[in-house]
Protein backbone atom coordinates (compact mmCIF):
# COMPACT_ATOMS: atom_id res chain seq x y z
CA UNK A 1 0.00 0.00 0.00
CA UNK A 2 2.71 2.34 1.04
CA UNK A 3 4.08 1.86 -2.64
CA UNK A 4 1.39 2.42 -4.28
CA UNK A 5 2.68 6.19 -6.06
CA UNK A 6 -1.37 7.08 -6.57
CA UNK A 7 -1.99 7.72 -2.66
CA UNK A 8 0.19 10.69 -2.58
CA UNK A 9 -1.81 12.07 -5.76
CA UNK A 10 -3.74 14.50 -3.44
CA UNK A 11 -2.30 17.65 -5.62
CA UNK A 12 -1.42 20.68 -3.13
CA UNK A 13 -1.50 24.18 -3.87
CA UNK A 14 1.15 26.31 -3.53
CA UNK A 15 2.24 28.94 -1.15
CA UNK A 16 -0.16 31.48 -2.81
CA UNK A 17 -3.21 31.28 -4.71
CA UNK A 18 -5.84 34.20 -5.79
CA UNK A 19 -8.40 32.93 -2.97
CA UNK A 20 -5.45 33.50 -0.33
CA UNK A 21 -4.73 37.21 -2.35
CA UNK A 22 -8.97 38.21 -2.49
CA UNK A 23 -8.85 37.80 1.60
CA UNK A 24 -5.43 39.44 1.70
CA UNK A 25 -6.78 42.32 -0.12
CA UNK A 26 -10.41 42.53 1.92
CA UNK A 27 -8.26 41.61 5.34
CA UNK A 28 -6.38 44.94 4.81
CA UNK A 29 -9.41 47.43 3.42
CA UNK A 30 -11.15 46.15 6.75
CA UNK A 31 -7.94 46.44 9.08
CA UNK A 32 -7.42 50.27 7.62
CA UNK A 33 -11.14 50.76 8.30
CA UNK A 34 -11.09 49.90 11.74
CA UNK A 35 -8.11 51.48 12.37
CA UNK A 36 -9.24 54.70 10.97
CA UNK A 37 -12.80 54.74 12.09
CA UNK A 38 -12.49 53.14 15.67
CA UNK A 39 -8.13 54.22 16.68
CA UNK A 40 -5.31 51.98 17.53
CA UNK A 41 -6.59 50.89 21.05
CA UNK A 42 -9.51 48.94 19.45
CA UNK A 43 -7.41 48.05 16.36
CA UNK A 44 -4.95 45.84 18.40
CA UNK A 45 -8.05 44.42 20.94
CA UNK A 46 -8.99 42.98 17.93
CA UNK A 47 -5.99 41.75 16.41
CA UNK A 48 -4.92 40.48 19.67
CA UNK A 49 -8.38 38.37 20.16
CA UNK A 50 -7.95 36.68 16.68
CA UNK A 51 -4.26 35.83 17.60
CA UNK A 52 -5.38 33.61 20.71
CA UNK A 53 -8.32 32.30 18.86
CA UNK A 54 -5.75 30.98 16.25
CA UNK A 55 -3.49 30.01 18.91
CA UNK A 56 -6.44 27.88 20.04
CA UNK A 57 -6.72 26.18 16.84
CA UNK A 58 -3.46 24.97 16.21
CA UNK A 59 -3.37 21.97 17.95
CA UNK A 60 -6.75 20.97 16.27
CA UNK A 61 -5.24 22.04 12.71
CA UNK A 62 -2.14 19.75 13.52
CA UNK A 63 -4.35 16.87 14.49
CA UNK A 64 -6.66 17.30 11.44
CA UNK A 65 -3.73 17.44 9.45
CA UNK A 66 -2.35 14.18 11.11
CA UNK A 67 -5.83 12.37 10.93
CA UNK A 68 -6.31 13.46 7.61
CA UNK A 69 -3.27 11.52 6.58
CA UNK A 70 -3.60 8.21 8.33
CA UNK A 71 -7.07 8.06 7.41
CA UNK A 72 -6.02 8.05 3.75
CA UNK A 73 -2.58 5.81 4.02
CA UNK A 74 -4.76 3.34 6.68
CA UNK A 75 -7.77 2.67 4.95
CA UNK A 76 -7.96 0.28 2.33
CA UNK A 77 -8.94 1.39 -1.03
CA UNK A 78 -11.01 -1.89 -1.91
CA UNK A 79 -13.39 -0.88 1.03
CA UNK A 80 -13.70 2.78 0.32
CA UNK A 81 -14.66 1.56 -2.93
CA UNK A 82 -17.13 -0.62 -1.73
CA UNK A 83 -18.99 1.16 1.00
CA UNK A 84 -19.07 4.31 -0.91
CA UNK A 85 -17.96 3.95 -4.33
CA UNK A 86 -19.46 4.97 -7.03
CA UNK A 87 -21.53 1.79 -7.15
CA UNK A 88 -22.58 2.01 -3.66
CA UNK A 89 -26.00 3.25 -4.29
CA UNK A 90 -27.89 5.05 -1.61
CA UNK A 91 -26.29 2.81 1.18
CA UNK A 92 -22.84 4.63 0.41
CA UNK A 93 -24.73 8.18 0.76
CA UNK A 94 -26.33 6.62 4.26
CA UNK A 95 -22.92 5.54 5.19
CA UNK A 96 -20.75 9.09 4.23
CA UNK A 97 -23.92 10.65 6.05
CA UNK A 98 -23.07 8.71 9.05
CA UNK A 99 -19.21 9.54 9.01
CA UNK A 100 -19.61 13.34 8.49
CA UNK A 101 -22.19 13.62 11.85
CA UNK A 102 -19.68 11.20 13.79
CA UNK A 103 -16.12 13.06 12.91
CA UNK A 104 -15.49 15.94 15.32
CA UNK A 105 -13.40 19.21 14.92
CA UNK A 106 -13.43 21.79 12.24
CA UNK A 107 -12.64 22.58 8.59
CA UNK A 108 -9.51 21.47 9.60
CA UNK A 109 -10.66 18.18 9.87
CA UNK A 110 -13.42 17.44 7.33
CA UNK A 111 -11.83 19.00 4.41
CA UNK A 112 -8.62 16.85 4.52
CA UNK A 113 -10.70 13.43 5.48
CA UNK A 114 -12.74 14.48 2.66
CA UNK A 115 -10.21 14.35 0.35
CA UNK A 116 -8.64 11.79 1.25
CA UNK A 117 -11.43 9.45 0.93
CA UNK A 118 -11.23 10.86 -2.82
CA UNK A 119 -7.81 10.14 -3.16
CA UNK A 120 -8.50 6.26 -2.78
CA UNK A 121 -11.76 6.02 -4.50
CA UNK A 122 -14.85 7.07 -2.99
CA UNK A 123 -17.74 8.72 -5.65
CA UNK A 124 -18.21 12.85 -5.81
CA UNK A 125 -21.60 12.26 -3.89
CA UNK A 126 -20.34 10.38 -1.15
CA UNK A 127 -17.96 13.03 -0.34
CA UNK A 128 -20.86 15.55 -1.06
CA UNK A 129 -23.19 14.06 1.37
CA UNK A 130 -20.04 13.47 3.66
CA UNK A 131 -18.87 17.71 3.80
CA UNK A 132 -22.84 18.40 3.82
CA UNK A 133 -23.80 15.78 6.95
CA UNK A 134 -20.13 17.46 8.60
CA UNK A 135 -21.18 21.29 8.16
CA UNK A 136 -25.01 20.70 8.92
CA UNK A 137 -25.50 17.86 11.33
CA UNK A 138 -21.76 17.43 13.14
CA UNK A 139 -22.00 17.72 16.45
CA UNK A 140 -19.10 19.07 17.53
CA UNK A 141 -19.52 22.62 16.41
CA UNK A 142 -23.24 22.38 17.31
CA UNK A 143 -22.52 21.73 20.95
CA UNK A 144 -19.15 23.97 20.99
CA UNK A 145 -20.94 27.62 18.73
CA UNK A 146 -24.62 27.29 18.19
CA UNK A 147 -25.82 25.88 21.33
CA UNK A 148 -24.77 28.81 23.42
CA UNK A 149 -26.04 31.41 20.89
CA UNK A 150 -29.19 29.59 19.81
CA UNK A 151 -30.22 27.54 22.77
CA UNK A 152 -30.61 23.73 22.78
CA UNK A 153 -34.17 23.99 20.99
CA UNK A 154 -33.45 25.73 18.44
CA UNK A 155 -30.10 23.44 17.59
CA UNK A 156 -31.81 20.07 18.43
CA UNK A 157 -34.82 21.25 15.49
CA UNK A 158 -32.47 22.58 13.14
CA UNK A 159 -30.69 19.26 13.09
CA UNK A 160 -33.66 17.17 12.74
CA UNK A 161 -34.70 19.41 9.52
CA UNK A 162 -31.90 19.08 8.42
CA UNK A 163 -30.81 14.79 8.93
CA UNK A 164 -32.31 14.29 4.76
CA UNK A 165 -30.24 16.73 3.51
CA UNK A 166 -26.58 15.38 3.19
CA UNK A 167 -28.52 12.13 1.20
CA UNK A 168 -30.10 14.39 -1.12
CA UNK A 169 -27.08 16.75 -1.54
CA UNK A 170 -25.40 13.68 -2.68
CA UNK A 171 -28.34 12.27 -5.17
CA UNK A 172 -27.89 16.02 -6.31
CA UNK A 173 -24.55 15.42 -6.82
CA UNK A 174 -24.44 12.22 -8.99
CA UNK A 175 -27.27 13.37 -10.86
CA UNK A 176 -25.34 16.17 -12.07
CA UNK A 177 -22.57 14.42 -12.88
CA UNK A 178 -24.16 11.77 -14.49
CA UNK A 179 -26.67 14.59 -16.83
CA UNK A 180 -23.12 16.12 -17.42
CA UNK A 181 -23.81 19.18 -15.98
CA UNK A 182 -20.75 19.07 -14.47
CA UNK A 183 -17.79 17.04 -16.09
CA UNK A 184 -15.57 15.18 -13.39
CA UNK A 185 -12.31 15.28 -15.26
CA UNK A 186 -8.37 15.01 -14.41
CA UNK A 187 -8.47 16.56 -10.78
CA UNK A 188 -9.04 13.77 -9.21
CA UNK B 1 -15.79 22.72 25.10
CA UNK B 2 -12.70 23.53 23.07
CA UNK B 3 -10.97 20.99 25.54
CA UNK B 4 -13.29 18.04 25.13
CA UNK B 5 -12.98 18.29 21.26
CA UNK B 6 -9.02 18.08 21.98
CA UNK B 7 -9.51 15.20 23.66
CA UNK B 8 -11.63 13.17 21.14
CA UNK B 9 -9.44 14.26 18.34
CA UNK B 10 -6.36 13.06 20.52
CA UNK B 11 -7.85 10.23 21.14
CA UNK B 12 -8.88 9.31 17.41
CA UNK B 13 -5.48 10.26 16.57
CA UNK B 14 -3.87 7.64 19.23
CA UNK B 15 -6.14 4.71 17.97
CA UNK B 16 -4.66 5.81 14.03
CA UNK B 17 -0.99 6.18 15.33
CA UNK B 18 -1.43 2.42 16.72
CA UNK B 19 -2.76 1.48 13.19
CA UNK B 20 -0.24 2.53 11.77
CA UNK B 21 2.78 1.35 13.87
CA UNK B 22 0.88 -2.20 13.77
CA UNK B 23 1.80 -1.63 9.85
CA UNK B 24 5.11 -0.93 10.46
CA UNK B 25 8.07 2.27 11.07
CA UNK B 26 7.54 3.37 7.50
CA UNK B 27 4.27 3.66 7.00
CA UNK B 28 4.10 5.61 10.38
CA UNK B 29 6.93 8.13 9.52
CA UNK B 30 5.74 8.45 6.69
CA UNK B 31 2.17 9.52 7.52
CA UNK B 32 3.58 11.78 10.37
CA UNK B 33 5.85 13.52 7.49
CA UNK B 34 3.08 13.65 5.42
CA UNK B 35 0.85 15.58 8.06
CA UNK B 36 2.93 17.20 9.59
CA UNK B 37 3.37 19.41 5.70
CA UNK B 38 0.20 19.91 4.93
CA UNK B 39 -0.18 21.51 8.75
CA UNK B 40 3.00 23.83 7.71
CA UNK B 41 1.91 24.48 4.30
CA UNK B 42 -1.64 25.97 5.65
CA UNK B 43 -0.40 27.86 8.32
CA UNK B 44 0.30 31.21 6.77
CA UNK B 45 -3.23 30.85 4.79
CA UNK B 46 -5.48 30.28 8.03
CA UNK B 47 -3.33 32.85 10.33
CA UNK B 48 -4.52 35.74 7.11
CA UNK B 49 -7.96 34.14 7.42
CA UNK B 50 -8.41 33.42 11.06
CA UNK B 51 -6.11 36.67 12.56
CA UNK B 52 -7.98 38.75 9.54
CA UNK B 53 -11.66 37.77 9.77
CA UNK B 54 -11.67 39.86 13.31
CA UNK B 55 -11.45 43.07 11.18
CA UNK B 56 -14.16 41.85 8.24
CA UNK B 57 -16.50 41.31 10.93
CA UNK B 58 -16.06 44.51 12.56
CA UNK B 59 -16.78 46.24 9.55
CA UNK B 60 -20.31 44.56 8.78
CA UNK B 61 -23.02 46.89 9.36
CA UNK B 62 -24.74 44.21 11.47
CA UNK B 63 -28.28 46.23 12.55
CA UNK B 64 -28.75 46.13 8.38
CA UNK B 65 -28.59 42.68 7.94
CA UNK B 66 -30.90 41.80 11.60
CA UNK B 67 -33.45 44.71 9.33
CA UNK B 68 -33.90 42.48 6.05
CA UNK B 69 -34.42 39.44 8.14
CA UNK B 70 -38.21 40.32 9.77
CA UNK B 71 -40.82 37.92 9.91
CA UNK B 72 -42.70 39.85 7.05
CA UNK B 73 -39.94 39.47 4.56
CA UNK B 74 -41.51 35.57 3.88
CA UNK B 75 -39.77 33.65 0.32
CA UNK B 76 -37.38 37.02 -0.36
CA UNK B 77 -36.56 36.98 3.72
CA UNK B 78 -35.82 33.49 2.94
CA UNK B 79 -33.87 34.40 -0.12
CA UNK B 80 -32.03 37.45 1.64
CA UNK B 81 -31.26 35.53 4.54
CA UNK B 82 -29.49 32.67 2.11
CA UNK B 83 -27.50 35.05 0.40
CA UNK B 84 -26.50 36.83 3.24
CA UNK B 85 -25.25 33.55 5.36
CA UNK B 86 -23.58 32.83 2.38
CA UNK B 87 -21.75 36.12 2.29
CA UNK B 88 -21.33 36.26 6.15
CA UNK B 89 -17.56 37.07 6.75
CA UNK B 90 -15.19 35.48 9.80
CA UNK B 91 -15.70 32.50 11.67
CA UNK B 92 -18.61 30.79 13.59
CA UNK B 93 -18.49 33.51 15.99
CA UNK B 94 -19.76 36.01 13.40
CA UNK B 95 -22.19 34.02 11.63
CA UNK B 96 -24.14 32.66 14.77
CA UNK B 97 -23.82 36.14 16.73
CA UNK B 98 -25.75 37.60 13.68
CA UNK B 99 -28.36 34.55 13.84
CA UNK B 100 -29.35 35.28 17.06
CA UNK B 101 -29.35 38.41 17.04
CA UNK B 102 -31.60 38.62 14.47
CA UNK B 103 -33.42 36.02 15.92
CA UNK B 104 -33.79 38.95 19.12
CA UNK B 105 -35.17 41.29 16.85
CA UNK B 106 -38.02 39.59 15.70
CA UNK B 107 -36.51 37.44 12.80
CA UNK B 108 -38.90 34.59 11.81
CA UNK B 109 -37.77 31.02 12.93
CA UNK B 110 -37.02 29.69 9.22
CA UNK B 111 -35.71 33.06 7.57
CA UNK B 112 -33.16 32.15 10.80
CA UNK B 113 -32.60 28.65 10.12
CA UNK B 114 -32.47 29.21 6.20
CA UNK B 115 -29.60 31.99 7.66
CA UNK B 116 -27.81 29.03 9.73
CA UNK B 117 -28.18 26.66 7.31
CA UNK B 118 -26.58 29.02 4.43
CA UNK B 119 -23.87 30.43 6.37
CA UNK B 120 -22.84 26.31 7.38
CA UNK B 121 -23.30 25.74 4.06
CA UNK B 122 -21.60 27.92 1.86
CA UNK B 123 -19.96 31.07 3.64
CA UNK B 124 -17.86 32.56 1.15
CA UNK B 125 -15.43 33.37 3.27
CA UNK B 126 -14.95 29.79 4.70
CA UNK B 127 -14.82 28.29 0.69
CA UNK B 128 -12.23 30.50 0.07
CA UNK B 129 -9.51 30.24 3.28
CA UNK B 130 -10.61 26.47 3.90
CA UNK B 131 -12.28 24.16 1.67
CA UNK B 132 -10.39 25.73 -2.04
CA UNK B 133 -7.15 25.29 -0.66
CA UNK B 134 -7.82 22.19 0.74
CA UNK B 135 -10.55 19.84 -1.93
CA UNK B 136 -10.21 19.80 -5.84
CA UNK B 137 -11.69 23.01 -6.79
CA UNK B 138 -14.27 21.05 -9.13
CA UNK B 139 -15.54 19.30 -5.73
CA UNK B 140 -15.74 22.66 -4.17
CA UNK B 141 -18.36 24.14 -6.96
CA UNK B 142 -20.41 20.72 -7.66
CA UNK B 143 -21.05 20.40 -3.85
CA UNK B 144 -21.73 24.41 -3.74
CA UNK B 145 -24.59 24.15 -6.68
CA UNK B 146 -25.91 20.87 -5.34
CA UNK B 147 -26.43 22.72 -1.58
CA UNK B 148 -28.30 25.73 -3.54
CA UNK B 149 -32.00 24.63 -2.59
CA UNK B 150 -30.49 22.52 0.71
CA UNK B 151 -31.46 26.40 3.00
CA UNK B 152 -35.29 26.43 1.32
CA UNK B 153 -35.72 22.96 2.36
CA UNK B 154 -34.39 23.56 5.29
CA UNK B 155 -37.23 26.20 6.03
CA UNK B 156 -39.94 24.45 4.08
CA UNK B 157 -39.34 21.76 6.96
CA UNK B 158 -39.68 24.31 9.51
CA UNK B 159 -42.84 25.69 8.70
CA UNK B 160 -44.04 22.53 7.95
CA UNK B 161 -43.49 21.09 11.59
CA UNK B 162 -43.75 24.14 13.05
CA UNK B 163 -40.75 23.99 15.56
CA UNK B 164 -38.38 25.29 16.57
Amino acid sequence: MIDDPKIYSRRRKGAFDWSTAFIAGLVAVCATVVFVREGSAHFWSVLTGDVVLFADMLPKVLAGCLIGTFVMILLPRDLVVRLIGSESGLMGLLVATFAGFLLPGGPLTAYPVAAALLAVGADAGAAVAFLTSWTLLGYTRALVWELPFFGSDFVIWRIVIAVPLPVLAGLLARLALRSGLIRWGDER
Amino acid sequence: MSLFVNLLLGSILAVLLGFAALRGRVVLVQSLREGAVDFLRLLPRLALGVIGSGFIAETVPQGLIVQWLGPDSGVLGLGVATVAGALTPGGPVVGFAIGAAALKGGAAMPQVIAYATAWALFALHRLLVWEVPMMPARLVWLRALVSLPLPFLAAAGALLIGRP
